[in-house]
């Protein structure tokens, strides 16, 4: 059992979550209180919440809203601001947080659009893969054998890149990544919209997590057969060119993928890349 | 018009994105065949990706240590303690090294040796290294493999994707088949009923029917439950593996890998009972290597039910548990050099030391098991060859007893009869994925149009559920709190050991629970992103599988795998003198036989709105006759030996 300020043992727990009921509408503040138990998580602290749906001055509330899967950090659902840090909350322990903190605060994170509480939208990273082409283009899926050779040095490079989950962390504490919210105006159909959300994202900064991919996909004998097809979305709207090497990335990965050396990497390719296309070799 | 223009082309639905449904995705838009695929979770983000340890083929090297395809199916079924349909098993053990190589293709990044081929390392219920495996994360590696092609095909218009959408009901037309779904958008919880001229479920496990376990915490049963009770016919339920090793934890029971054990890892608890010294500490000689003792040839590694049921007994029976509170034994890595456990175990260890604290390379790691995977599932036929195998591009293969509906992966019933091997699990979905495509490619040729009013109809009928539920007021139920009820009766009744007295009392109560349920109030009736009625629903649909796990259970007298029943147990060889040995050994045999002839069959449970009811169906076992499953048997080696005189004897028999 841990002790708060006054030496006194820790029974309930002060959480604050950022809360908001829709898109677009205004966030504000709730306490709750939750009963200490050891080896917590704020995963369990939120689950806990959810059952007693009352805040901490005994009004009763709607559960709040928040994304979870595997509770193992391998799925990368579970992102959000606690204290401050963006981070997964599986892997965020309350007797570690309450070192720190007399409490503990949750909030979605900030460059993605809110679609309740704590759950963002992040079909933005999705799509910045297929602008990227972050797949192997194999002929077909019928047997044909065994892969190209690869080294074990090779695969030593490429399963950390590999190892990234989507989770967001890297983009929300990156200063160039900025938030694209859009709403449906009343005059515009479905499809106008979704048109019109692609653009923007297209021409948004892809961030640090599809620079890596396009790294590790280039990297790859197969994978690298359309290296310039890559490149040539690296160097697009919204590309490589945005980094302001600021280095955030790097250090809020939770799967500690070397980001910044991603970057470099593919800094380097796209250099030249495009003096072969000044040369007409691209 | 643009409803019009889908009614009228061939598409089809896949409930499910991890292995299996984005396998079977890829492989259907590679045949032509557009897909819908439907998902509770961005598909990146489904189960699949916990899976740790690898993936199972006969390969080069073991071919050349006497290995072979037959030898990897006949570890399947003996593992399974024969009560695996074999063709099926046939069929995935043949396709296992085309499996692998077609990952290996898609960039899967595979743990490589020093010259560059793929590393493999052994797995539980084999004496072969067959697994081959990308760090600990290998299901999530392969998880992402598929992910990347799937985007491909959705880029090129082949694949829609509706994420975060949940599967309400099958539509079926007035002939009984299936034709489409009712799913409900997770954000704006719109119902909405599709049509599909073929619809595959592939939603993984039941894991939260018993509250806490290794899954997922999407992994609620309720797309398979939402077909059992629409009609489709479930199997052997009662099978649900017990993973031997896992990190209790408040919110999950994590798992920790069979790698861990077949990287050379030891399990062990200190000979004195809750001996306060560090474990480091304690000497060898004063160290308790239950495995190793019990099962001098397996060791460490012997299959998932037997550690699980071992560690169970040395903790609870023989109370000789690490810590007297909080049951666990020893996981011990450290003997091995750090820079080979970060190179082939880096993950997991990583997992351990985030959530409990303590990093594993140094100090021996404190698991227990915990509830891990189902072998049952929902029933699913398959057409057989002359030679045992599946005939490619049946459009029977994979289907449910619901015409038209199918189900691969983790939510069928095949391939891992009483218990399921490690990294078996990850070829089976992929397989299943891979291999029923073009069946259901040549079953779509012939299925008709559907009528809109059939979708709408059924639409209409979810809408009605879901605002009754909105609209009930005054309900004074907690879900969350009755799911966690439910948890604690589910894993003391119908997990490791299993009792009739406990069984049919925890029947009892699991059916007052359901009753309960339906006075459930919801703290939130919003109709924005609202988890709490959508948690209600899950949680729903929990208690008929519950009923079927627990019902099979207590009508299932014998031990066979996953399902351990003392009471119907075996007794080891007690004579001392050869001939009264073999005497006991041959007594032992008849009653095996018995057994098989009353139990050597699987249990196909139909629901009938309140109850399962259960009858049995004979196993395919025409390719390997069922043989006594021996692993540490005191007297085994005689058993076998008797076993093995009879079989001739019977065989020599007939031909004459």
């Amino acid at each position: 059992m841990i002790k708060d300020a006054y030496g006194e043992e820790l029974k309930k727990i002060d959480v604050r979550v950022q809360r908001q009921d829709g898109p677009g509408q205004s966030p504000y503040w709730e306490s709750h209180q939750v009963k200490y138990e050891p080896d917590m998580n704020v995963i369990s602290v939120l689950q806990r919440i959810a059952a007693q749906s009352e805040t901490a001055d005994g009004k009763t509330t709607t559960p709040v809203a928040w994304n979870c899967g595997c509770l193992e950090e391998v799925c990368g659902s579970c992102t959000m601001v606690i204290n401050g840090r963006v981070r997964q909350s599986c892997s965020a322990l309350v007797d570690k947080l309450l070192d720190d903190s007399k409490e503990i605060t949750l909030q979605p994170m900030s460059k993605f659009p809110v679609v309740r509480d704590l759950v963002v939208d992040r079909e933005r990273m999705f799509r910045s893969l297929q602008k990227i082409k972050a797949w192997v283009p194999v002929d077909t899926y019928y047997d044909m054998g065994t892969g190209p050779k690869i080294s074990r040095r090779e695969q030593e490079v490429s399963y950390p890149l590999s190892e990234c989950m989507s989770c967001g962390c890297c983009v929300e504490a990156c200063p160039q990544y900025t938030k694209v919210e859009l709403f449906k105006a009343s005059n515009e159909s479905e499809e106008e919209f979704l048109e019109r959300q692609q653009a923007a994202y297209n021409n948004s900064f892809i961030g640090p997590q599809a620079i890596s991919q396009a790294v590790l996909f280039n990297s790859h004998p197969t994978g690298n057969n359309i290296a310039t097809e890559r490149l040539d979305a690296l160097t697009d709207a919204g590309g490589l060119q945005i980094c302001g090497n600021a280095q955030n990335c790097v250090a809020v990965c939770p799967k500690e993928i070397p980001l910044t050396t991603s970057i470099a990497r593919a800094g380097r390719a796209v250099t030249l890349h495009k003096v072969r296309k000044i040369f007409g070799a691209g | 018009m643009i409803a019009g223009e889908f009614m009228s082309e061939k598409r089809v639905i896949i409930v499910g994105g991890g292995l299996a449904g984005l396998s079977c995705t890829m492989k259907l838009a590679e045949l032509g065949v557009k897909v819908d695929l439907f998902s509770l979770v961005p598909v990146k983000r489904s189960h699949s990706v916990c899976a740790q340890g690898g993936i199972n083929s006969c390969n080069d090297a073991t071919r050349q240590l006497g290995d072979t395809e037959w030898k990897h199916f006949d570890d399947t079924v003996y593992g399974g303690d024969f009560l695996n349909h074999q063709p099926p098993c046939k069929e995935m053990a043949d396709w296992a090294p085309k499996v692998i190589d077609l990952m290996d293709r898609l960039g899967v990044t595979f743990n490589r040796t020093q010259e560059g081929f793929l590393d493999r390392r052994r797995f539980g219920g084999t004496l072969y290294k067959r697994t081959a495996f990308a760090g600990a994360t290998t299901g999530q590696q392969l998880l992402y493999g598929l992910d990347e092609q799937v985007r491909r095909w959705e880029t090129e218009g082949m694949v829609r994707k509706f994420e975060y959408w949940d599967f309400q009901a099958p539509i079926l037309d007035e002939s009984g088949s299936c034709c489409g779904i009712v799913a409900q958008n997770l954000h704006t919880m719109e119902i909405k009923g599709y049509s599909g001229s073929a619809v595959v479920v592939a939603s993984g496990g039941p894991g939260l029917v018993y509250g806490r376990s290794t899954m997922s915490v999407m992994c609620t049963g309720s797309a398979a439950s939402r077909c059992f009770q629409a009609g489709a016919k479930y199997g052997n339920g009662e099978f649900i593996q017990v993973h031997p090793t896992a990190i209790p934890g408040a919110d999950k029971l994590r798992l920790m890998s069979e790698s861990a054990r077949g990287e050379g890892g030891r399990v062990w608890v200190p000979r004195k009972a809750q001996d306060p010294r560090d474990a480091k500490s304690i000497p060898d000689a004063e160290r308790y290597y239950f495995l190793e003792e019990r099962y001098p040839e397996y060791g460490n590694l012997v299959p998932r039910d037997i550690a699980t049921r071992e560690i169970f007994d040395i903790c609870v029976n023989e109370g000789l548990s690490v810590e007297a509170e909080k049951l666990s034994v020893y996981l011990d890595l450290t003997h091995i050099p750090k820079t080979e456990l970060d190179r082939k175990l880096g993950g997991i260890l990583d997992i351990y030391q985030k959530f409990q604290g303590v990093d594993p390379r140094f100090s021996p790691m404190k698991i227990f098991p915990a509830v891990h995977y189902s072998m049952g599932g929902l029933w699913a036929d398959y057409e057989r060859t002359h030679q045992g195998g599946l005939v490619v591009g049946s459009p029977v293969n994979h289907q449910t007893s619901i015409d038209n509906l199918y189900a691969i992966g983790e939510c069928d019933y095949h391939y891992h009869g009483a218990n399921r091997l490690g990294a078996n699990s990850l070829l089976s979905c992929i397989f299943t994925g891979l291999f029923t495509a073009p069946g259901i490619q040549n079953k779509i040729a012939n299925v008709g149009e559907t009528s809109s009013s059939v979708i709408e109809a059924a639409q209409k009928q979810q809408q009605e559920i879901h605002d009754n539920l909105l609209r009930r007021s005054g309900g004074t139920e907690n879900p969350y709190l009755l799911h966690q009820e439910l948890g604690n009766i589910m894993t003391k009744a119908a997990t490791v050991v299993r009792r009739n007295d406990q069984l049919q009392d925890a029947y009892e109560k699991i059916s007052e629970l359901h009753q309960r349920s339906k006075n459930c109030g919801l703290s939130d009736t919003g109709t924005w992103t609202n988890q709490n009625v959508v948690f209600t629903k899950a949680l729903f649909d929990m208690f008929p599988l519950a009923k079927t796990i627990v019902k099979g259970a207590l009508q299932r007298d014998e031990c066979r795998g996953a399902h351990f029943k003392p009471d119907f147990a075996f007794p080891s060889l007690e004579a001392t003198d050869e001939a009264e040995k073999i005497k006991e050994a041959n007594q032992w045999c008849d009653r095996f036989e018995e057994n098989n002839k009353k139990w050597l069959k699987s249990s196909i449970a139909e629901y009938d709105g309140e109850h399962p009811q259960i009858e049995y169906e004979p196993v395919d076992v025409s390719l390997i006759p069922p043989r006594p499953r021996l692993y540490g048997l005191v007297g085994g080696e005689t058993i076998e030996q008797v076993w093995k005189e009879r079989t001739e004897a019977q065989t020599v028999g007939g031909s004459k």
